[in-house]
């Protein structure tokens, strides 16, 4: 088993295979299943993603408490008129990394990558670059794959747990998933997938874990859209060959560190931050009292 | 390694909103009804931590009590459970907990009916993935990361043998061992994981050795 992402890209390298097939032999050695089981039940993840974007971007979702929902199908209507600033994919991703977390805070039906907080990213990265790179089924399969396969790296180092590591751990996990799984699914290198990652991580250390009210809502739904666009911008600066000067597994330890030392009103008690703030304690009073707690 | 496989990160597919306040609260309330082996009449929950601070929005309390219901994270009732349970005689009950817990994400659950009760105590520790680190009053270290049977025993010479040979027999491979006792001679616990999965049979092989209380086993 790969401990750490050099581990995993000199695997690659050696074997000559691509990340995402790496992460499938593993998987098949571990559970003794076969690869058409492996690949079904990431194929229903994947139908899972997919429903729940659709649904994100063309249903005005609500939760519970009011505080989300409807945005990403703001968007969709902004990218429509075609006066956006940044780009059409850049948006496509980001409206659709949104539409998964308002999904998630209506109590719908999501598939976590690697959390529920957090399960906007890889997604929105994925189905915001369909038009775009039009990739086979497979390959879209195997975009979850590498994904996984750096996330299995952070899970098993640092954290994915806002609770213990911050939202640097959850988002910010994603995010570097995300940009490593996107440079695969663009044609990259292995290396060029873990700088990348390495790239997108960096930009997300110390990323607090503050949410109003204690709910997956504010500011989770808007973080997961900025690390969709982050994870873009990363993915394209590694295929143009920049590298990260801390290596990947460095990173991955900084944030493990950084979340250790981070304040517990910070990670995801609902005590500090967003959450502390005037309004944030405004919409936590109102919530609890329709809830009568 | 914690987690094992790449469903670990990529899954689980779940009810919104958490995936450790909500599909691991889910996964610990439904190891807890697996191991108490059928739908208790009480269930108390204690709450620590975040737990205790954001239990309600959430959705760790119906999370909790649909696995008790033994639902699993992507089961569509599970917003409505606590609904279901008292519709259906089920007591429920949550303690809001104040006293700090090693991990953030601890629950104590106590399952009750007639004729037994049952104390667990579980944490989520990230991803929908979850451990559980104290039952009756044992301490374990139950990772979830394999498959495991949970054997409870009287304390006689020959019992671990007896387990460890019918397994052995159904060519299953044991990665992980502990044994535990409250008093010498008394009642004791076996977690035992494993390699392979579980099949009934050998649950019920195992729970017609002499000296077996009970056997139970959770998932990978």
């Amino acid at each position: 088993m790969f401990k750490n992402v050099a581990e995993l890209v000199k695997k690659a390298n050696e074997e000559n295979k691509k990340i995402s097939e790496v992460m499938i032999e593993q998987e098949m050695f571990v559970t003794e299943k076969s690869r058409e089981e492996i690949v079904e039940k990431m194929r229903q993840n994947l139908l899972v993603m997919e429903a729940a974007v659709e649904r994100g971007i063309t249903e005005n979702v609500r939760s519970v408490s009011g505080m989300t929902g409807g945005d990403a199908v703001l968007l969709q209507d902004y990218i429509k008129k075609g006066q956006y600033l940044s780009s059409d994919v850049l948006l496509d991703a980001v409206s659709k990394a949104v539409a998964t977390n308002e999904v998630n805070a209506a109590m719908g039906m999501i598939c976590a990558t690697p959390t529920a907080g957090s399960a906007g990213v890889v997604p929105g990265v994925l189905f915001g670059m369909k038009n775009k790179l039009q990739p086979t089924e497979e390959e879209m399969l195997n975009y979850l794959f590498v994904a996984g396969a750096f996330g299995f790296v952070v899970a098993n180092n640092a954290s994915i747990s806002g609770a213990a590591g911050g939202c640097q751990a959850e988002v910010g996990s994603a995010t570097g998933m995300a940009a490593a799984a996107l440079v695969e699914l663009a044609g990259g290198t292995p290396q060029q997938s873990a700088e990348a990652m390495a790239i997108a991580l960096k930009n997300m250390l110390g990323l607090v874990c503050d949410p109003v009210a204690g709910l997956v809502e504010v500011p989770c739904v808007k973080r997961n859209a900025m690390g969709a666009s982050n994870a873009i911008v990363a993915a394209d600066m590694a295929l143009a060959g920049i590298t990260s000067r801390i290596p990947t597994d460095e990173v991955i330890d900084a944030m493990y560190r950084i979340g250790q030392t981070m304040p517990e009103a910070l990670r995801e008690t609902g005590e500090g931050g967003l959450a502390a703030t005037k309004t944030g304690r405004k919409l936590e009073a109102q919530i609890f009292a329709r809830e009568g707690k | 390694m914690k987690y094992r496989t790449v469903f670990d990160i990529i899954g689980p597919i779940m009810v919104g909103p958490s995936s450790s306040h909500t599909a691991g609260a889910a996964r610990i309330g439904r190891v807890a009804r697996t191991l108490f082996g059928t739908k208790p009449k009480k269930a108390f929950f204690h709450l620590y931590g975040s737990f205790e601070k954001t239990y309600r929005g959430h959705g760790t309390d119906v999370a909790l009590v649909a696995g008790v219901l033994d639902y699993d994270t992507d089961d569509p009732r599970l917003p409505q459970s606590i609904t279901i349970a008292e519709k259906d005689g089920m007591e429920v009950q949550f303690i809001e907990e104040k006293a700090k817990m090693e991990h953030p994400n601890t629950v104590k659950i106590i399952l009750e009916n007639d004729e037994q009760q049952m104390e667990l105590v579980g944490i989520s520790i990230g991803g929908g993935k979850i451990e559980i680190i104290e039952l009756n009053g044992f301490q374990l270290k139950l990772s979830g990361n394999h498959p495991a049977i949970l054997v409870v025993h009287n304390d006689r010479f020959g019992v671990i043998a007896a387990v460890s040979n019918i397994l052995a027999k159904h060519e299953m491979n044991i990665g992980h061992m502990e044994v535990s006792r409250k008093e010498k001679g008394e009642e004791a616990l076996m977690v035992i994981e494993v390699d392979q999965n579980v099949d009934s049979h050998v649950l019920k092989e195992l729970d017609q050795l002499p000296h077996i209380e009970h056997v139970t086993k959770i998932h990978e």
